[in-house]
């Protein structure tokens, strides 16, 4: 890379973002050429934080391994420790209760929820308000005060066990969702009222960034990404698992594709995750929370793959069994990293200082990227 | 016309600005709506929900019994290595050798607080506690012996 630093051609400037940077949310190291102040090429660099989880997963046993995932994209964990779950069911047929899939959906909703809002806090901080961020923490916190309660933990939770969650639901769980219901529908207008009619934040975003549905498709995006270029590919929506078939939700779809179409997309997700959770914590159905599994779990010979869409776009869980009790090969398609490789093409021929802006509006999550 | 644009864009953004001001003047005069927790020193009233995972901890009662009976299910079951159960053979008044454990190692570094070996454990010889303040000046505090010193097995449990 040493050819690569220092100017490349007449007038052209090479500068290193991260891995140690602010705006990076992480340990990403983007090596940016400009040609003034505008960008000609974004090539990030990646291996900063690089812990081999698909390696050590197959080290472990079919119950042990899922715990690993929380640790990739650590904003929605709960969501891929289900495609986990989901994919071990898949192998040894385990049928889920009911009220295990009720559970399972809206915690994966209400992360959803602490992952956008945490998101929207980060972007507002990006673009250079820093009020945002703290309303948005004091959102996530009722959250996190409700997982840590019935989970055990805030952020890595590891509810999920292969055939349904870990507990049952707290005696508090009811209430204290239903008042974070009541205050997050207060506070929606007052995030609008701040940023997204705000006119310094519209001129920074409108217009920049612009991805279009054929290169939304052809670099892999998945989620609100792809989402606010046109492309239809909620999973939930697509190939739907546990009891989101019987839901009634909406797939905010945009056709814009910029930066402002992104940040559109995330603020109406959320508004449609909380329908959801809405419209199951009155009708979380009676009857086991977890279903009776062998003490060791030994799927059979074959190939497993399941799909989940987490809070960034779509999280696929790839087992190759030898019918033993662990793994011989684990992969996992995380979201991070295809929607990262569409950031160089996104921000080319844009300014410096929009870059910081569109990153944001992808919504990296690094240890995702770089497992 | 350019003019015209280049005011009423300052405008809107002077009242982009005045609107969120104003979010910020209501909350100065609600100090009611501050959420924000005096850590360290709201430490004894901070009610940490029973269910939180600090750190494994093994019970014992007040004639230092506690209910490990050595069979090593935790040990299998936690993905990192986190404990070792050394066990030893003990003789009973009938002459009889029993396993038993003799020290249940707990690596508290190594520790992600997943629940696996809570679930795994069929005596519920082990549980979760709720203290998450961890830090310490050397490594090697963080090793700790989970069964206190001539504790024995309680009666009755198999």
């Amino acid at each position: 890379m040493v050819e690569e630093i220092g100017t490349t051609e007449q007038g052209d400037l090479v500068i290193n973002v991260g891995p140690q940077h602010p705006a990076t949310h992480g340990v990403l190291h983007l090596v940016i050429t400009l040609n003034g102040e505008t960008v000609k090429k974004v090539e990030p660099h990646l291996g900063y934080i690089h812990r081999s989880i698909e390696k050590m997963c197959e080290s472990l046993s079919y119950r042990q391994f899922i715990y690993a995932t929380s640790r990739m994209d650590y904003l929605s964990s709960h969501i891929n420790n289900h495609g986990c779950a989901l994919a071990v069911e898949k192998a040894l047929q385990i049928e889920v209760p009911e009220r295990a899939q009720v559970i399972r959906v809206l915690m994966d909703e209400l992360t959803r929820i602490a992952s956008h809002v945490l998101w929207w806090g980060a972007m507002a901080m990006d673009i250079g308000a820093f009020t945002p961020f703290f309303h948005a923490f004091r959102e996530r916190e009722m959250i996190n005060d409700i997982m840590e309660e019935t989970c055990g933990a805030r952020l890595t939770m590891n509810y999920m066990v292969p055939g349904g969650v870990m507990f049952d639901l707290h005696p508090n769980f009811h209430r204290r969702v239903k008042e974070f219901i009541r205050q997050f529908h207060k506070k929606l207008p007052e995030y609008d009222e701040l940023v997204t009619g705000n006119a310094i934040f519209k001129a920074r975003t409108r217009g920049v960034g612009v991805l279009s549905k054929e290169d939304a498709i052809s670099y892999g995006c998945s989620g609100p990404t792809a989402r606010a270029s046109g492309v239809d590919c909620d999973i939930r929506k697509l190939y739907p698992y546990e009891v989101y078939g019987k839901l009634q939700f909406e797939q905010p779809l945009a056709t814009e594709g910029d930066t402002y179409a992104r940040y559109l997309v995330r603020m109406h997700e959320m508004r449609q995750s909380l329908s959801i959770v809405e419209q199951l914590i009155d009708n979380i159905p009676e009857g086991e929370f977890q279903a009776k599994t062998k003490a060791v779990l030994k799927p059979p010979k074959g190939e497993f793959y399941s799909r989940v869409e987490t809070a960034r776009g779509e999280f696929g869980v790839y087992i190759v069994s030898e019918g033993g009790t662990t793994p011989y090969r684990i992969k996992y398609r995380s979201p991070g990293f295809s929607n990262l490789s569409a950031l160089d093409h996104a921000v080319r021929g844009q300014k410096i200082g929009d870059l910081v802006a569109i990153m944001g509006s992808f919504d990296l999550v690094i240890p995702d990227i770089d497992r | 016309m350019f003019l015209k644009e280049y005011i009423s864009d300052i405008a809107g953004a002077v009242g982009s600005l005045l609107k969120g001001m104003r979010r910020t003047g209501w909350y100065f005069l609600h100090r009611e709506e501050a959420i924000t927790q005096q850590y360290p020193d709201n430490r004894d009233n901070m009610g940490l929900p029973e269910r939180f995972r600090g750190e494994v901890v093994m019970p014992h009662n007040e004639q230092n019994e506690h209910r490990c009976t050595g069979c090593t299910a935790c040990e299998l079951a936690c993905p990192n290595g986190t404990i070792k159960v050394v066990t030893k053979f003990e003789v009973n008044a009938e002459g009889k050798r029993k396993k038993a454990v003799d020290r249940f190692i707990y690596h508290l570094e190594l520790c992600t607080m997943c629940n696996l070996c809570i679930e795994a454990c069929p005596t519920d010889a082990i549980k979760m506690a709720q203290n998450f303040e961890h830090s310490v000046y050397d490594r090697s505090r963080l090793t700790k012996i989970l069964n206190r010193p001539e504790s024995r097995l309680q009666e009755g449990v198999e």
